[in-house]
């Protein structure tokens, strides 16, 4: 057995976290970074948090993953990292010449209290920032929230750097993306061109880690949204933010800043939730909703409806992030799975809101956990104590899966074990059928690889 | 870039690719840089300046002082429950990304499928976090009832003053089980390098010599820095128990605490990886008197060679018979392997930059293939790991290496082994050589670029002037490398395959090298039109 220190007794806990269902926040800044058009990410902190955080990332998605570091020593962290970081920007536009490096700090640099504005005003002031160039920056404290509150914090940090408001409005939405793929950032792309409406999305990193291979390296790929693009958000009729961990702060920024009104949807997994944001898009663009979604959105209910079957009453453990396992979680029981497990690591009230709305009438045996002490042990245990049909998360699941042998399903980050997620999206309608082509995959392998001879059924 | 034909008579001289490497950086930068660059010689001594800071901005291979000590030398054995007190990230990221593999036996201990942390919040980092750690190690012994447990500090932990160490000596009263603490912040040092020496320490202080065990064989050995990366340690111990030696600890690869503890009783230390474990090698030696011996088990040759240096050590009539019988017959077999890969990748360019020993270990499988190495640097290593222990006086301690404690080490009167003392003089009488790492550039050819820490633009231009048929590092650089339309082998994480050590693993290798640079997919790189002249004009159809 791989974790065979696992048993079904739940000890309560309030100090020891094992096997979490999350990570530290600089991670996301980092991914949400790459989002923008020549960007270097760059970690104010040890190398090692730079090092971990570009091998994750790396691993996930098999590309080059670039960012920096401020290299702290004991001297740095005894006096302040400010002289680090203003020979950093100096030896990162000499050497590398990004148009903008988006610094986020880390639990050490926090816990010394370096503050970013002030070094990069002085770095502005001593001549270290080229003109044209830009250094943005975002306070990503690892011992508050999770990676997805470091993606928050650097998506507003951009947001409050670069839009403007200008006298004239734009006749467009902005789309403020919750931690997604980069496929799923070219499929929202793809649905508000098929809406035909004109949309600014941010991140955005397709075409920055799922690009081709052509003989040479790009340090800075052709994706990721642009400073003009970033700039013209201020202008925009919208904003709608897919997933509020991850987008409110964000939006409410361009709010404040620019007067852009916004909505926060879940992000479109699965298909009340893309109904709701295609409500939502259509709304904001104000236009109406093509026939073509509809037949999108047709495909969707025709696959449910097609193997109902092998999908009524399983019993399912999620673990991830709550933007993206919220919508999950509703999608598994609009398609009448029961999601009886459900364990995220990022804090945050809401979440047990949401789950109690979805689940308490359909599910009601259902078992939900966020923030301290929910990570992937707790799941495992109540696992033990009842087993489930179906494991759907991050590529940590498979130790559980093949101890238990349950089915698995990789959705969620990190991936490390499997390619597909930068190429295929899980998002909308489409996403959708990719979702239940993966569940229903790995329940009929293990269908096909259990069943009795006599029962091995050649159609299903 | 040089031609083919500059490669006949040796390598090309790379002074001119220097220049231009340099010539991009700030003049501080440049001057820096300029010392970590060596054309080497192998007839002439020069200095390299390695295990210096990085400096910030620069896109560096390098990682932190928590990585080196509980990922590479503690994170290995099964037997301890690693609990990290910090913010959640420094676990997380630990948590089973480094493929060293373990072998359990059903009933035995094993944590290392686990990540244990204290999730240190923001009020931890305010009022003090040492509670909040008491209080893990206790719901972590209730839960799991671990013989050991070791405490890892991460960055805030020292700013804020937990004192981990009194933590681990309260909590090892209260438990009555083995606790220790390291402090490994991640800013002790200038790379991982720092957190080994922080782990050999924390080790040899806590662990080693716990248990005086009766011998279990005649000949009793540690190896020491083999970290069972893919079933690296699993090939070597295979080769050990045919040959009769008793390996008694692995420090640290398919390895526990438990074995650690009586690793006192060896009659000779093995190091594999002299970067990361030499510490403990020359603390036992003081302590106990056991000599140690570089050895290096990457290569069929080298393998061969480190197995006979043992063999020698002990002068056996026994075991020197069935040493050269295993090899005798493995390196039958490497051949026949060799024999049908070498025509294929003959006179291939080789680069690698990785780690503090497999970038000189595994030129030897590449020189076993006529492969040739015309660039190399260590990621964390310090001088004498490129230029030999001969230099170690001479190596200047700077500040950020007196942040590392270096242990009072005493002879241990009551497990001191005068005999092994004995041995070892009379065997280096007769020229038999102890602590023998003379280090990579010896071993490298005339006018190799050594570099040490190299950064990304380095490697950009590296690929440029070389064009190198194959490219050795870790994760990060991997895709990089690849984009450029060069196969990047991992020598960290292997890419998931080997063992590649011994006889066994060399000849993975060699298939490995045979896949890498003999497939046709990156000549598939371009569209089949792209040579082809655009056809430019229109057609008209007539109605």
């Amino acid at each position: 057995m791989l974790l065979r220190h696992t048993t079904s007794a739940v000890k309560e806990r309030s100090a020891l976290t094992v096997n979490p269902a999350k990570t530290c926040q600089p991670v996301g800044a980092m991914y949400a970074a790459l989002g923008i058009h020549g960007c270097l990410p760059h970690s104010h902190g040890s190398q090692g948090c730079c090092s971990y955080h570009r091998s994750t990332l790396t691993r996930h998605y098999k590309e080059p993953v670039m960012a920096s570091t401020s290299s702290f020593t004991e001297g740095a962290s005894v006096f302040g990292g400010q002289a680090n970081l203003l020979q950093a920007v100096d030896t990162i536009f000499s050497i590398y010449d990004p148009e903008i490096i988006a610094v986020h700090s880390t639990c050490l640099s926090e816990t010394i209290g370096d503050d970013l504005g002030q070094i990069i005003n002085k770095a502005r002031d001593e001549g270290k920032v080229p003109l044209g160039k830009h250094v943005i920056y975002a306070s990503t404290p690892s011992y508050v929230g999770s990676h997805v509150t470091g993606y928050a914090n650097m998506l507003e940090g951009i947001v409050k750097y670069f839009a403007e408001k200008t006298d004239e409005k734009k006749r467009q939405v902005n789309l403020l993306s919750g931690w997604v793929e980069p496929s799923d950032m070219r499929e929202l792309k793809r649905i508000a061109k098929l809406m035909k409406i004109s949309a600014v999305l941010a991140p955005d990193t397709s075409d920055v880690l799922d690009t081709p291979m052509t003989g040479k390296f790009e340090m800075y790929p052709k994706g990721g949204t642009t400073i003009p693009e970033l700039v013209s958000m201020g202008d925009s009729m919208k904003t709608i933010g897919m997933g509020s961990w991850a987008t409110r702060s964000a939006a409410v920024m361009l709010d404040n800043k620019c007067k852009v009104p916004f909505e926060i949807t879940d992000i479109p997994v699965g298909l009340s939730a893309t109904d709701r944001f295609i409500q939502a898009l259509a709304n904001a663009g104000r236009v109406s909703i093509p026939e073509s979604i509809n037949e999108e959105r047709g495909r969707l209910v025709d696959v449910i409806t097609d193997m109902h079957q092998y999908l009524y009453g399983k019993r399912v453990a999620v673990f991830g992030d709550p933007d993206n396992i919220i919508p999950l979680v509703e999608f598994l029981v609009d398609i009448d799975m029961k999601p009886v497990y459900v364990v995220s690591g990022t804090p945050g009230k809401a979440f047990e809101k949401r789950m109690e709305a979805i689940l308490a009438e359909r599910v009601p045996e259902a078992k939900y956990k966020n923030g301290p002490q929910a990570d992937m042990f707790l799941m495992h245990q109540w696992i033990k104590e009842n087993p489930v049909d179906l494991i759907i998360g991050n590529t940590y699941g498979k130790y559980i899966s093949r101890d238990e042998k349950i089915p698995f399903v990789r959705m969620g980050f990190p991936i490390l074990d499997r390619v597909g997620h930068s190429y295929f999206p899980t998002i909308g309608y489409m996403g959708g059928i990719r979702i239940l082509e993966k569940i229903l995959g790995a329940l009929m392998d293990n269908i096909d690889a259990t069943a009795k001879e006599e029962s091995f059924e050649l159609t299903m | 870039m040089p031609k083919k034909k500059d490669y006949i008579n040796g390598l090309p001289d790379p002074s001119g690719l220097k220049e231009e490497i340099l010539k991009k950086y700030p003049p501080k930068v440049a001057k820096k840089r300029a010392k970590s660059m060596i054309i080497n010689d192998p007839a002439v001594d020069q200095e390299i300046q390695a295990n210096v800071r990085t400096i910030p901005g620069i896109i560096t291979q390098r990682g932190c002082t928590y990585a080196g000590c509980k990922g590479v030398v503690l994170g290995p054995t099964r037997d301890i429950i690693n609990l990290v007190h910090g913010p959640i990230g420094c676990s997380f990221y630990a948590w089973l990304t480094r493929r060293n593999q373990t072998r359990p036996a059903e009933s035995d201990e094993n944590f290392m499928t686990y990540a244990f942390s204290t999730d240190m919040q923001d009020e931890n980092i305010v009022f003090g976090g040492e509670a909040k750690l008491k209080e893990a190690i206790r719901e972590a012994y209730e839960i799991f009832k671990p013989k050991a447990i070791g405490i890892f500090s991460t960055c805030p932990v020292g700013l804020i003053g937990d004192d981990v160490h009194a933590v681990a000596r309260d909590m090892k009263a209260e438990l009555g089980i083995n606790i220790f603490g390291f402090s490994c912040e991640g800013y002790r040092g200038v790379s991982q390098s720092a957190g080994h020496h922080i782990a050999n320490n924390g080790v040899f202080k806590n662990v080693v010599g716990l248990n005086d065990r009766p011998r279990a064989g005649k000949f009793q050995v540690n190896l020491l820095g083999e970290y069972n990366i893919g079933g690296d340690a699993f090939e070597i111990e295979r080769l050990f128990e045919e040959a009769g030696i008793t390996l008694l600890s692995t420090f640290s690869g398919n390895s526990t605490i438990k074995s650690m503890e009586y690793a006192h009783t060896a009659d000779l230390n093995m190091v594999m990886c002299h970067r990361s474990i030499n510490y403990i090698a020359e603390m036992m030696e003081e302590k106990y008197g056991i000599p140690w011996i570089k050895v290096n088990f990457i290569g069929a040759e080298a393998s061969a060679k480190s197995l006979r240096k043992v063999a020698e050590y002990f002068d056996d009539a026994e075991l020197t018979a069935k040493v050269e019988e295993i090899v005798a017959r493995e390196m039958a077999k490497v051949k026949a392997v060799a024999d049908t890969v070498k025509p294929k990748v003959e006179g291939k360019l080789a680069m690698m930059f990785v780690g503090g020993s497999r970038a000189h270990h595994y030129q030897e499988l590449f020189t076993e293939l006529g492969i040739r190495v015309v660039s190399a640097g260590y990621e964390f290593a310090h001088r004498d790991d490129y230029e030999g222990r001969k230099v170690i006086p001479n190596i200047k301690i700077d500040a950020d290496t007196r942040n590392i404690e270096e242990l009072e080490v005493t002879k241990d009167e009551a497990h001191f082994r005068p005999d092994l003392v004995e041995k070892k003089a009379k065997l280096e009488a007769s020229g038999y050589e102890f602590k023998d790492y003379a280090g990579m550039m010896p071993d490298m050819a005339k006018n190799s670029l050594v570099i040490d820490d190299v950064n990304h633009w380095e490697t950009e231009k590296l690929i440029e002037f070389y064009k190198p048929d194959i490219f050795c590092a870790g994760i990060k650089e991997k895709y990089v490398v690849q984009k450029l339309g060069v196969p990047l082998k991992q020598l960290h994480s292997y890419d998931y395959g080997g063992p590649y050590a011994a006889f066994g693993g060399a000849v993975n290798f060699y298939r490995e090298m045979e896949r890498m640079l003999a497939t046709n997919i990156w000549k598939k790189v371009d569209a089949p039109w792209k040579h082809e002249p655009e056809i430019v004009g229109s057609i008209t159809i007539e109605a």
